[in-house]
């Protein structure tokens, strides 16, 4: 029997690029160069990784830490920043009550400091920077979309972009300042005065499915598990097809 | 070995279940998966073998109730590094399928795909002998459609990307073919106790 199977069925979704084995195989040394403040709740890593492949938007590493018995921890952590020459990537991390490797980098970690890292790992979450892309994140759900925005500009890219990012408030959006004509925030606690409060709804999903770019919107979907049931169900409900949504859930 | 200055980790507690580079979620139970989670209800849940079978067959979700029931209790092992303990699923062993349809001598591995199009690859070996199911309650309740429901692969010696969630059908193979997560990168066989984790793990 030769050939491709291919499953009958209209939802499957293809990965967007093959991922290198050696570079997703191999621990290497990162070395923490910078550490940069963004929320109350949330810090950017900036790693040296002299040996980095390189990466496209919206993949993530995994990160290992070793105790002096020999005990090690690792986590997958989207990629920060965007694809960049110079051996460096950041990470953004929240820093989540009880979490030993998180804990580790915020209440330890200083420049100097040496770890592990592998990858970048797959590529289903990838954006090359090749379509339209419709970004739904919230809370550090927007680690990878930031990466693929930072590479829209690095690049001077016109391929349209748009940002929809939930917060609990302007104090906890990460990346805040960065943020251009590209985003439109929603706060689910506090807002400014003028701003509502509430839910990512329908409302702030139509206006940007109204808009459709020539070959159609590829929407990367990246948050919770709860955020992402939710934000994934208003995309279909307002047209978006099914086989045109990528998630990455944390948890 | 390289050690991280100041990390010391979680207090160790010796568990001869948990895997090397794995921790213990608890009562958590992480979401993982790639796509939409699609409403799909029993009536219209089915689930084929064919491929490299003597009688390829499709079995609807009151026929496939019809087979002898099974259960597995134990854990399971996500590649992201959580894992988890004393899950218990309710179902049918893949046997009772398998038996069915008969997978000829030369059949080796099966390509498991889902209802959204999602592939898992699979040694034959490792969906045989009682130790894969598909499984439509866990603790005692339906299988939530965010874990799978209204039913899901599980084979729980094995990385759990393997154990696809609305499962719709296996194609039984001479050969190993990649599904979404191999050919995106990681390990063909996926062994937890191996952590064959990346594709050259």
């Amino acid at each position: 029997m030769t050939g491709t199977f291919v499953p009958p069925t209209r939802f499957a979704v293809p990965g967007r690029i093959a991922v290198s084995e050696q570079a997703a195989s191999q621990w290497q040394t990162a070395t923490v160069t910078e550490i940069r403040r963004e929320t109350p709740r949330a810090a950017t890593f900036r790693l040296a990784v002299p040996g980095w492949p390189g990466h496209l938007p919206g993949q993530h590493l995994m990160v290992r830490l070793t105790a002096e018995d020999g005990y090690a921890a690792q986590r997958h952590y989207s990629i920060a920043s965007a694809p960049d020459d110079s051996g460096h990537v950041e990470l953004t991390l929240d820093h989540v009550e009880g979490g030993e490797v998180s804990g580790w980098f915020h209440t330890v970690a200083r420049p100097g400091d040496r770890l592990e890292v592998r990858g970048p790992v797959s590529g289903f979450f990838a954006w090359p920077g090749d379509r339209p892309a419709l970004l739904v994140g919230a809370g550090s759900g927007v680690v990878p979309l930031m990466s693929m925005i930072r590479h829209h500009r690095a690049r001077n890219l016109t391929v349209p972009l748009r940002l929809l990012v939930s917060a609990r408030s302007p104090e906890e959006l990460v990346y805040a300042r960065e943020f251009g004509a590209e985003t439109t925030s929603v706060f689910t606690r506090s807002a400014p005065a003028g701003t509502a409060v509430g839910r990512m709804a329908a409302a702030h999903v139509a206006p940007l499915l109204a808009e459709q770019p020539p070959g159609g919107w590829e929407a990367y979907v990246c948050g919770s598990n709860s955020f992402a049931e939710h934000a994934s169900r208003l995309l279909v409900t307002a047209g978006q097809p099914v086989d045109r949504i990528r998630i990455e859930r944390f948890g | 070995m390289n050690t991280t200055r100041g990390f010391t980790g979680r207090p160790r507690v010796a568990d001869p279940g948990l895997p090397p580079g794995q921790y213990d979620a608890g009562d958590d139970w992480p979401v993982l998966s790639a796509e939409v989670t699609p409403e799909l209800a029993p009536a219209d849940w089915t689930f084929r073998v064919d491929g490299l079978v003597a009688e390829p067959r499709t079995w609807d979700w009151e026929e496939a109730h019809r087979l002898p029931p099974s259960a597995y209790e134990g854990a399971i092992h996500c590649v992201t590094s959580w894992s988890k303990f004393g899950v218990r699923f309710a179902g049918v062993s893949l046997d009772a399928f398998l038996d069915v349809v008969r997978p000829h001598e030369s059949a080796t591995h099966a390509v498991a795909y889902s209802h959204t199009g999602y592939t898992a690859s699979l040694p034959l070996a490792d969906l045989t002998g009682g130790r894969a199911w598909i499984a439509w309650e866990c603790d005692g309740r339906p299988l939530a459609p965010e874990h799978g429901g209204p039913a899901r692969l599980v084979v729980p010696h094995l990385y759990f990307w393997k154990s696809a969630k609305w499962i719709a059908g296996l194609r039984i193979l001479d050969h190993d073919e990649p599904g979404f997560w191999e050919k995106n990168g990681y390990h063909e066989r996926g062994n937890p106790w191996e952590e064959q984790r990346y594709s050259g793990d």
